[in-house]
C-alpha cells in the first residue's frame, strides 16, 4: 500500500515530521488562551530556525542549539508583546511585521552559514526497549525532542486545566475586563503567554534546522508557521486535539514525501501542495461544524478576547 | 491588590476622543526616520558606514549622476505593482477582510494570463494583449475567491486560507515552469517562451527612460478609482462603516459577506494584474521565481500609507526606492540583501509603534499613591 515501506519506520518519521508543528502549534495554543493572536509564528519559527543552527555549529553543542532557537523566538515575541501591550498596536498588523521581518533577518544572520552540518541529535538509548518489534521502532528509536513535545502538550493541558495559574491565563483571555477588575495583572500575563509562545515556535524551528532537514537555507521553516496557527483552529484550543492534528498533518507530509519517492504519477509540484491543501479542507470542516445554538463550533470555542488589546482606562 | 495598571508609571495613555489628523499623516514620516536610525544601526552593526549606506539607498538612485538615470525609471517599474497590489488590500484591511494571500493572486493572474497569450504564439493579433490582461485578472480573481467563498459559506478564516494559498500556488508556478507553459525550444530548461519579446504579449516601456508601462498605468487609475470610491461612493462608506463600527455597519444594511466577496475579489484581481504586467514586462516570462515578493511588500505599503489612496502611492515610491537602493548598496558596498528586506520589515514595526498618537494622547501623570 505504501509502496513497500516499512509501516513502523512509515509511523516513526510521521512522529518525527510533526514535532516543528507540535512545539509551535502548542506555544500558540497557550498565547491565544490568553486573548492574544500573534499571526507571526512562521517569523518566530524561521529566527528560532535560525538562531538555533548558529549557536548550535558555535559551540558545537545541539542542546545548547535548541536553547539558542527558543531563545531567538522568544526574543522576536518580545518585539510583539512590546508593540500590542505597551504601544497597543493591532495584532493582525504586527504579527504579519513579525513574519516578515523574521524572514528577513533570518536570511541575515544565517548567511554565513549555509551548507554547513550542524552537529548530530542521537537518539535516546532505551537499550533493549528499542528492539522490540515495531513498538521499538516507533516508540523509542526518537531523541529527546520528540519526547519533549509529546511532554509539553501534556504539561500545557495539565496546567490549563487544573492549576491556578492556567485558570487566571484562561480568564484573561475569555474577558481582560473581568480579570483586571479582580485585580490581574492582564498585560504582564499575556506577555508571559507570548513570550512562552516565542520560545516554543522557536524551538520547533531550531528543530527543522538542527534535526528535519538538518542545514541552514532561506525560508526553511516553508510555511509550517501557518500550519501550526491553523491546528491551532483545528485543535479547537484544546491541547491533546492540538497533538492529534499535527500527527495528521505530519501522516500527510511523509505520506507524500513517500509518494515522491516511489515515483508516483502525480507531479512532485501537486504532491507538495497536498499538505496545504489538507490543511484548509481541515480548517472548513472544523469552521462550519455547527455547535451549540447554530453558530461554528470554532467560533464558539474560540477565547472570547481574542485579539481585542486591552487598555485599562483607570 | 489594585487595580490600577502599572501603578508607578509616569507615563499615561488617554484615548483620543476621535484620531488625530496631525498624527495621521506625521506617524508615517516619523516611522520612516526612525526606521533609517535603527536601520543605520544595522548597517554599522554589519560593519558598514551607515552614513554611507543610507545615501546609497535613498539618495543615489535619484540623484548620483551616474546611476541616476538606470535608476530613475525602475522606480515606476517597482512601484507600479507594490500600489496596484496594495489598493486592493486596503480596501480589505479598511474593511476588516484580511486577503495576505496577495503573493498567491498575482502568481496565479500571471499564469493565467501567460498561458492565454502562448496558446496564440505565434500568431499577431491586436486583442491578445487586452485578453491576457482580462485573464490576469480572473486569475487572481479567482484565486482569492477561494478563502472568500470559503469564509462566506464556512466561516473559515481568510487569513490562513489565503497565506496557506500561497504555498499551493507557487508549487503551480513551479510545475508550470517546467512542464505546460515550458518553452518547447528553449532547450529543456525551466521558464515558458520570452513574453515580452513576442510581440503581441508584451508590456513594452511606454514612454522612453520613464519605466512607465500599462501596470504603472493601471496602478495610477486604481489609485484614483480607489480614491474616488471611497470618497464618493455608498460601497466605500460601507466599507469603512464595517471596519470601524460592525454593528452600527450591520444596521445600515451591510451585507458583511457580499463586502468579504467584493473586497477580497477587487484585492485578487489587481494583484493578478500585477502579475500579468510584470510577467509580460520587466519579468519577461514565467519562471520558477519570476515572483520577488511584492505581494507580501504590498501588506508594508498598504499601511505606510495609512490605507489611504495616495498614501499608499507615496509609501509605494517610497518602498521602490528601498529596493531599488537595497539592489545599489548590494553591489556598491556589498550590503547583503536580505538586510533590506529586514529592513523593510522594520519599517513595518516602527509605524505601528508610533501609531499610538494618532490614537491616544501620552500624558505625563504626576506617581499617585494608591488610596
Amino acid at each position: 500500500m505504501f509502496g513497500g515501506i516499512d509501516p513502523s519506520l512509515l509511523i516513526a518519521s510521521l512522529i518525527v515530521a510533526s514535532v516543528p508543528i507540535i512545539l509551535a502549534a502548542i506555544g500558540e495554543l497557550v498565547t491565544e488562551r490568553a486573548g492574544v493572536l500573534n499571526l507571526g509564528v512562521e517569523g518566530m519559527m524561521i529566527m528560532g530556525a535560525v538562531c538555533g543552527f548558529i549557536a548550535a555549529v558555535t559551540t558545537g553543542s545541539a542542546v545548547l542549539g535548541f536553547l539558542g532557537g527558543a531563545l531567538g523566538g522568544a526574543l522576536l515575541s518580545l518585539i510583539f508583546a512590546v508593540l500590542t501591550q505597551f504601544l497597543l498596536a493591532n495584532q493582525v498588523a504586527t504579527g504579519l511585521a513579525l513574519t516578515l521581518f523574521g524572514l528577513g533577518l533570518s536570511s541575515l544572520l544565517g548567511q554565513s552559514y549555509v551548507g554547513i552540518k550542524p552537529p548530530l541529535t542521537p537518539a535516546l538509548p532505551f537499550g533493549p526497549l528499542a528492539d522490540i518489534p515495531f513498538f521499538g521502532k516507533v516508540l523509542f528509536s526518537h531523541d529527546w525532542v520528540v519526547y519533549f513535545s509529546v511532554a509539553s502538550v501534556a504539561a500545557v493541558w495539565w496546567v490549563l486545566k487544573a492549576t491556578r495559574t492556567g485558570l487566571v491565563l484562561r480568564a484573561v483571555g475569555e474577558s481582560h475586563d473581568a480579570a483586571h477588575a479582580l485585580g490581574y495583572k492582564v498585560v504582564r500575563i499575556r506577555i508571559g503567554a507570548i513570550v512562552f509562545g516565542g520560545a516554543m515556535a522557536g524551538l520547533g524551528g531550531a528543530y527543522v534546522s538542527l534535526v528535519r532537514v538538518p542545514q541552514w537555507t532561506d525560508g526553511i521553516t516553508a510555511g509550517a508557521g501557518w500550519i501550526a496557527l491553523a491546528i491551532v483552529v483545528f485543535a479547537s484550543w484544546k491541547p491533546w486535539r492540538a497533538l492529534i492534528g499535527a500527527y495528521l498533518f505530519g501522516g500527510i507530509t511523509v505520506l507524500q514525501l513517500n509518494l515522491q519517492v516511489a515515483g508516483a504519477r502525480i507531479p512532485v509540484e501537486y504532491l507538495s501542495s497536498a499538505p496545504y491543501l489538507i490543511t484548509i479542507l481541515v480548517l472548513v470542516i472544523m469552521s462550519s461544524a455547527k455547535g451549540r445554538g447554530g453558530r461554528g463550533k470554532v467560533a464558539l470555542n474560540a477565547p472570547a478576547s481574542l485579539g481585542q488589546n486591552f487598555h485599562a482606562s483607570r | 491588590m489594585r487595580p490600577v495598571q502599572g501603578g508607578g508609571a509616569m507615563l499615561r495613555l488617554e484615548k483620543r476622543p476621535s484620531p488625530s489628523r496631525f498624527w495621521q499623516w506625521a506617524t508615517p514620516v516619523l516611522a520612516v526616520l526612525l526606521t533609517m536610525i535603527a536601520g543605520g544601526i544595522m548597517f554599522a552593526l554589519l560593519g558598514k558606514n551607515p552614513v554611507e549606506a543610507l545615501r546609497t539607498i535613498f539618495w543615489d538612485p535619484l540623484f548620483n549622476a551616474q546611476f541616476a538615470s538606470y535608476s530613475r525609471p525602475q522606480l515606476l517599474v517597482k512601484a507600479g505593482p507594490l500600489i496596484l497590489i496594495a489598493i486592493g488590500l486596503s480596501l480589505g484591511f479598511r474593511a476588516g477582510i484580511w486577503n495576505i494571500g496577495a503573493e498567491g493572486q498575482y502568481i496565479m493572474g500571471a499564469i493565467l494570463g501567460a498561458g492565454v497569450g502562448l496558446a496564440f504564439y505565434p500568431a499577431e493579433h491586436w486583442f491578445i494583449f487586452p485578453l491576457m490582461v482580462v485573464a490576469g485578472a480572473l486569475g487572481g480573481w479567482a484565486w482569492a475567491m477561494i478563502p472568500a467563498i470559503l469564509k462566506t459559506r464556512f466561516n473559515t478564516n481568510e487569513i490562513l486560507v489565503s497565506l496557506l494559498l500561497v504555498y499551493v500556488a507557487q508549487n503551480i508556478l513551479a510545475s508550470m515552469a517546467v512542464g505546460l507553459l515550458r518553452n518547447p525550444e528553449g532547450g529543456g530548461f525551466p521558464g515558458s517562451r520570452s513574453l515580452s519579446k513576442y510581440a503581441a504579449s508584451s508590456n513594452p516601456e511606454l514612454i522612453a527612460g520613464t519605466g512607465m508601462h500599462w501596470g504603472v498605468v493601471a496602478a495610477f487609475v486604481a489609485v484614483i478609482g480607489a480614491y474616488v470610491l471611497l470618497q464618493r461612493h455608498i460601497l466605500g462608506f460601507h466599507i469603512k462603516l464595517a471596519g470601524q463600527a460592525p454593528r452600527a455597519a450591520r444596521f445600515a444594511g451591510v451585507n458583511p459577506q457580499r463586502l468579504v466577496v467584493l473586497c477580497m475579489g477587487i484585492s485578487g484581481a489587481l494583484a493578478g494584474l500585477a502579475g500579468l504586467f510584470e510577467v509580460t514586462g520587466p519579468a519577461g516570462q514565467i519562471s520558477i521565481d519570476f515572483n520577488v515578493g511584492y505581494g507580501f511588500t504590498a501588506i508594508i505599503v498598504a499601511f505606510l500609507g495609512r490605507l489611504n489612496p495616495i498614501g499608499i502611492l507615496l509609501a509605494g515610491l517610497l518602498m521602490a526606492l528601498t529596493y531599488i537602493g537595497g539592489e545599489l548598496a548590494q553591489f556598491m558596498l556589498g550590503l547583503p540583501a536580505a538586510a533590506i528586506q529586514a529592513f523593510q520589515g522594520m519599517l513595518l514595526f516602527f509605524l505601528l509603534a508610533v501609531d499610538l498618537l494618532t490614537n491616544y494622547r501620552v500624558r505625563l501623570a504626576a506617581r499617585k499613591e494608591a488610596a
